[in-house]
């Protein structure tokens, strides 16, 4: 016969937020920013067909760092709320509260229950206000809980560092390629402060443009607008080698992303690649588009 | 389980499930009841008197489609409503025009508008346009119990198709079949007309602004003959509704554009009553 040990409920919990926690920190990380005309969404992503920031609504955007199948499941649950919302009401009467408030009873529920296993996922859904005042950032880890954010938010495996590296710098009023700039050196930062390059088509930018004259304002940037976009620093051409250069560079380097954690952040070492990229991020010339 | 949600706030699980990137799909499993298609009928003597949407045109040019409509609802011999409108986009490359119960194809089109966008969003690509028009096709047949009590909708699709490269049409009757029109085409009731003045002055050459001088001229020969279907109105600053889908995406002509256009073609008919003549051989 077996007698089954006993657990204490805090112990319980604990174990159920270590896994939920592991298995987000094996993703890679992304960032959410906002800038003057909007909120940007970057993250790495070798996939091109699977994405990690996609369009829920005319104004609101969603992240997710973790295990694919969760997220995305998630992801369509928040489509269909959406859809079936606005289609019941009216389209002004969806919003990223009522949905990051529905995410979060989700998580939260699925957390708690111990007939499922926890989630290994982290949302952040953003809504584009019609000024920048309007805008809203929440996260949702994945315990339930809601973090509503401002100016900047990382989630996934390294986000503790980044989001501090973030939070130093952020400004509001930032322009796109400030703001996509200002991703992608905070993105490029390992667990042990080096730093790596991301070639461009590593990565996955979309923004909720609010100048956008559509009533969808979620767009992704790809191919020759987001070159233009984080290319800004140097000549044209010499981009188009450094990428190539980057792609073999980070091959080698995959292997070690993904054995980040969130424990393993440490700040040492943070000063010094700041200030090697201050000197790089100038302002840059070709934003507009 | 519908008790169980309301208790916790969590997605049910219909929301959660995987499978279909179809709205409807999910709405005849969630919510069936909201499915146009799926309502009880009560039984009725005679015909429902319901505004009536009339005259819907359209034509294809080298690089796109026209696709346009008159402003008039009408209930029996009533003008129910003056300024209706009745062409929409469906998405970015194709507009719906309908014909017939107003009520229940501005309901249509609003469902088909999110069927669209939602497969856009959940599969992260767009439908084909063949596969747009028969979506369409099966949403007309759904609603078929109404259509025999006479509340019928009638509409006409029009996109840019983008692995062809060129704008189609796609007409409908009741029953939800659908065929492809060339050139030209028109539902509703001054369709008739609509069409004879369109067999006349159609060329496959059209550039865009001779497109839609030509959908304003059916429309208004539709209106000439037809007591159901509204003429350019000067005195309340009608007119017709024209959009244009290209390889750009679709765009509806601003007033400004539409009133010169009704005004030069009625600045025309002050000297030609009947419009302009084709040629006899």
């Amino acid at each position: 016969m077996s007698t089954p040990f006993y657990v204490s409920p805090q112990q319980a919990m604990a174990d159920r937020a270590e896994y939920a926690r592991k298995g987000i920190a094996r993703g890679r990380s992304l960032v959410v920013l906002q800038y003057a005309d909007g909120i940007v969404f970057v993250g790495e992503n070798p996939s091109r067909a699977l994405h990690k920031f996609s369009e829920i609504y005319d104004r609101i955007g969603f992240a997710a760092a973790g295990k694919y199948n969760e997220y995305e499941n998630l992801r369509i649950g928040g489509v269909r709320y959406a859809d079936l919302r606005g289609y019941t009401y009216d389209r002004d009467d969806v919003t990223a509260r009522g949905l990051a408030n529905v995410y979060a009873q989700t998580l939260g529920t699925i957390f708690s229950s111990n007939a499922e296993k926890p989630y290994e996922v982290e949302l952040v859904v953003a809504e584009v206000g019609a000024t920048p005042d309007g805008d809203q950032i929440y996260r949702l880890p994945h315990d339930g809980s809601i973090v509503d954010e401002h100016g900047s938010v990382a989630v996934g495996g390294n986000a503790e560092q980044i989001s501090t590296y973030l939070d130093q710098r952020h400004q509001d009023g930032m322009t796109l390629a400030e703001a996509l700039k200002l991703a992608v050196q905070a993105l490029s930062r390992d667990t042990n402060g080096s730093e790596r390059e991301i070639p461009g088509e590593r990565l996955e930018v979309a923004v909720l443009d609010r100048t956008r004259p559509q009533q969808r304002k979620f767009k992704r940037i790809v191919g020759r607008q987001l070159e233009r976009l984080i290319g800004g620093d140097g000549s044209g051409d010499a981009s188009a080698d450094s990428d190539s250069e980057d792609e073999s560079e980070s091959e080698s380097e995959s292997s070690t992303d993904t054995t980040d954690t969130t424990d393993s952040t440490k700040p040492s070492g943070s000063k010094d690649s700041k200030g090697s990229k201050g000197s790089k991020g100038s302002t840059d010339p070709s934003e507009e588009s | 389980m519908e008790a169980n949600t309301r208790s916790t706030g969590r997605l049910p699980a219909a929301f959660l499930t995987p499978g279909s990137s179809s709205f409807m799909d999910f709405l005849s499993e969630h919510q069936p009841e909201m499915l146009p298609g799926k309502r009880q009928l009560p039984p009725t003597q005679g015909v429902v008197e319901a505004p009536h949407g009339t005259t819907i045109v359209a034509a294809t040019f080298p690089g796109g489609v026209v696709l346009a409509g008159d402003r008039r609802a009408t209930m029996g011999n009533v003008i129910a409503q003056r300024d209706i409108e009745k062409v929409f986009p469906a998405d970015e490359y194709s507009a719906v025009g309908i014909a017939g119960t107003a009520g229940l194809a501005v309901e249509m089109v609003k469902l088909f508008q999110l069927e669209l966008e939602h497969f856009e969003k959940v599969e992260g690509a767009t439908l084909s346009l063949e596969g747009k028009a028969n979506r369409l096709s099966t949403m007309i047949r759904s609603n078929l119990g109404m259509a025999m009590q006479g509340l019928a909708v009638v509409p006409l699709f029009a996109g840019y198709d983008m692995d062809r490269g060129k704008g189609r049409i796609f007409s409908y009757d009741v029953t939800g079949g659908r065929s492809e029109e060339q050139g030209f085409a028109a539902t509703g009731s001054g369709s008739v007309f609509a069409r004879g003045a369109m067999k006349k002055l159609f060329r496959a050459d059209l550039t865009e602004e001779q497109a839609t001088t030509l959908v304003v001229q059916a429309l208004y020969d539709a209106a000439d003959d037809d007591s159901a279907t509204g003429g350019p109105d000067v005195a309340r600053r009608i007119y017709p509704i024209v959009t244009v889908i290209s390889e750009e995406g679709f765009r509806r002509l601003a007033e400004e554009e539409t009133s010169e256009i009704a005004r030069s073609i009625l600045a025309r008919r002050l000297e030609q009553p009947d419009g302009p003549r084709a040629a006899l051989l």
